[in-house]
């Protein structure tokens, strides 16, 4: 039984005078999800801040005790370390623990880190010199106790007199640094402000997981990291991965080269929430025609397919099918490409070869910058580290399917900044929210509006 | 081997060309013949500060081959969907690092302005080029041109190359 979505309570807009979902609770977003500064606000602390597990970064980036890594959460910078082991625990072969804590001095507030990456000991805020331990308690403050003088005149001549110091009540436990829930899988660092989140699998359900751990099922390595600051509203960058409808149509090489289309053998699957999804499909021979007899035929009207394209260098189509792709069915059926949107903050992308995490940070309202880290597995040939490098060229600020989805959801933001009482349309496939067995549909996109509005009451 | 004395003014003056012959061709409407001035195996690597500095491989561009550095000619032209642009290079004076009669190694800052419709022109990219240069049949051309920027982020898409 697919669920569908009841009519939601029509509750105010940011602005009277600025529409409201009115029929359409979640097909017909007003543009001012996307511009309005109040309704950023207010995602930022339930979504960023509040009960979810947002994306900080991989294991693999901070192999050493000690070692360190800045990320982001919403606007705020964070800080994820791993702990510095004794002798005796190393020899144990305990493993080590993963700290996050924000990077924001407890006295006045310094975003003290400054090195995106580097080994420590202990985080000391250059500002007073207030001292941390990497899981972020407070271990010492200069001049706690004050100054002692000797008094060198008047009655008390000669006498120790201490200056200034934390009152007696001052406690150290009580101002350490802000220290995040840390949830960890397959490799992969989250975290959350709110401790009384649930789990971080329960929060993915277990359809979601499978495809979570069919991805981060072995050690990692990174390959690198691409970064780029699209002027657009984050919400557009989950809404673009939550669209299976324009690969086919803007990306000339999905269409021409088979790797996404509309014809391909594809399943969009969400958590009982709506607020994650799975595309999940098998790529087809591309050219013309790769349909059953009678089928609709996908090319015809599609402009951006080249029936004649040929490359010059074949080698980005080097593809090598990797046997984790079938996890779950049988060998060699698996598919080929699975995007996941994991709410707020993360994309993962599987396509073909190329293995990446997408985090998404907002930098305000009309404005995300878009991290890729690329990675493969601790494992891999060096044939095969470099058939994802090469494929990396389609995806990032550059890629040949993924620079113009930077371009489109700039284009999308500069409309709806200019009109916030004008609303978009996603209604390919229904106005209902449900899973589907084919990619024509926007259904994703209506389902994380289902959930947003629940969770922002609007 | 690095020395300006075995460089005579002809071998010079043809580097200076070739490098500002690029930047030419890659700010015109017209890169079709951009890939020309590689090799054929010739290699266009466009990195960040970050990955190079952290010795990690990945690229934002990485084209391997003449063949490669033609289907991104084709890509900007035709495939890839972007707001129209111009571009333009200021680069500085080229410092060369090994000469020799067939191969030299220069290096060289960029400055990469993109100027949009309707908007003031805006920095795409700060960096510095290292090129492999080699004399074939009597004129210089890139063996590899490897460009590594600065930015920490890039200002949305990188269509074409820089």
């Amino acid at each position: 039984m697919q669920p569908t979505i009841a009519q939601t309570t029509i509750a105010q807009a940011p602005c009277p005078t600025l529409p409201l979902w009115g029929d359409a609770p979640t097909s017909r977003a007003p543009g001012w999800v996307y511009t309005d500064e109040a309704t950023y606000q207010q995602e930022l602390a339930t979504l960023f801040y509040g009960k979810h597990w947002c994306y900080v970064g991989l294991e693999c980036e901070i192999p050493s005790g000690g070692d360190f890594k800045r990320s982001q959460i919403g606007e705020r910078s964070v800080i994820m370390v791993r702990q510095r082991q004794n002798r005796a625990q190393l020899d144990a072969g305990e493993p080590a623990d993963i700290y996050v804590v924000e990077n924001r001095c407890a006295h006045r507030g310094v975003q003290f880190m400054r090195e995106r990456t580097g080994n420590a000991k202990a985080f000391v805020c250059p500002y007073h010199q207030w001292g941390y331990k990497l899981n972020g308690d407070l271990a010492g403050i200069t001049f706690k106790n004050g100054v002692i003088k000797i008094a060198t005149e008047g009655d008390n001549k000669g006498e120790k007199i201490k200056h200034g110091g934390m009152d007696e009540g001052f406690q150290d436990c009580d101002h350490g640094l802000t220290k995040l829930k840390v949830a960890r899988r397959g490799g992969v660092v989250f975290a959350s402000f709110d401790h009384s989140v649930e789990s971080f699998e329960d929060y993915l359900d277990p359809e979601v997981l499978h495809y979570f751990d069919r991805v981060f099922h072995k050690p990692l390595k990174v390959l690198g990291i691409n970064r780029q600051r699209i002027p657009a509203n984050w919400k557009l960058m989950q809404e673009n991965i939550k669209d299976p409808y324009h690969p086919g149509l803007l990306h000339t090489w999905f269409v021409t080269f088979g790797l996404w289309r509309a014809d391909q053998q594809s399943q969009m699957i969400m958590d009982a929430q709506h607020r994650h999804a799975c595309m999940v499909s098998r790529r087809n021979d591309g050219g013309k025609a790769a349909v059953t007899p009678g089928a609709t035929l996908v090319t015809p009207g599609v402009t951006s397919f080249k029936e004649n394209m040929k490359l010059h260098d074949n080698s980005l189509l080097d593809i090598v099918p990797e046997p984790w792709w079938s996890k779950g069915c049988a060998a060699g059926t698996g598919p080929t490409v699975v995007m996941m949107t994991l709410f707020p903050s993360l994309i993962i992308q599987q396509q073909v070869n190329s293995l990446s995490t997408r985090h998404i940070q907002p930098v305000g309202v009309g404005e995300f910058d878009f991290v890729w880290t690329h990675f493969g597995f601790a494992d891999d040939t060096e044939e095969m580290t470099q058939r994802r490098l090469r494929q990396a060229n389609l995806f990032g600020p550059a890629g040949f399917v993924s620079a113009d989805d930077g371009e489109v959801i700039e284009f999308v933001q500069q409309a709806f900044s200019a009109n916030p009482q004008a609303r978009a349309v996603s209604e390919m496939d229904g106005t209902s929210v449900h899973n589907t067995d084919h990619n024509v549909t926007e259904t994703l996109i209506r389902g994380m509006y289902t959930y947003w509005r629940k969770q922002l009451n609007v | 081997m690095s020395s300006m004395d075995t460089m005579n003014f002809s071998t010079h003056y043809a580097i200076c060309a070739l490098l500002a012959r690029s930047d030419a061709i890659l700010d015109s409407n017209d890169l079709a013949s951009w890939p020309d001035l590689f090799i054929t195996q010739g290699e266009y690597r466009l990195q960040s500060r970050e990955n190079f500095d952290s010795g990690w491989a990945l690229s934002v561009m990485h084209l391997t081959s003449q063949g490669m550095l033609r289907d991104r000619i084709y890509a900007v032209q035709e495939t890839l969907y972007h707001d129209p642009y111009s571009q333009r290079h200021i680069c500085g004076a080229p410092q060369f690092d090994a000469v020799s009669d067939q191969r030299i190694e220069v290096a060289s800052n960029f400055l990469v302005i993109r100027t949009q419709l309707g908007k003031l022109p805006q920095t795409l990219a700060v960096g510095r080029y290292s090129d492999v240069l080699v004399k074939i049949d009597g004129t210089w051309k890139f063996a590899k041109r490897h460009a590594v920027f600065d930015n920490d982020v890039l200002p949305n898409s990188v269509i074409k190359p820089i």
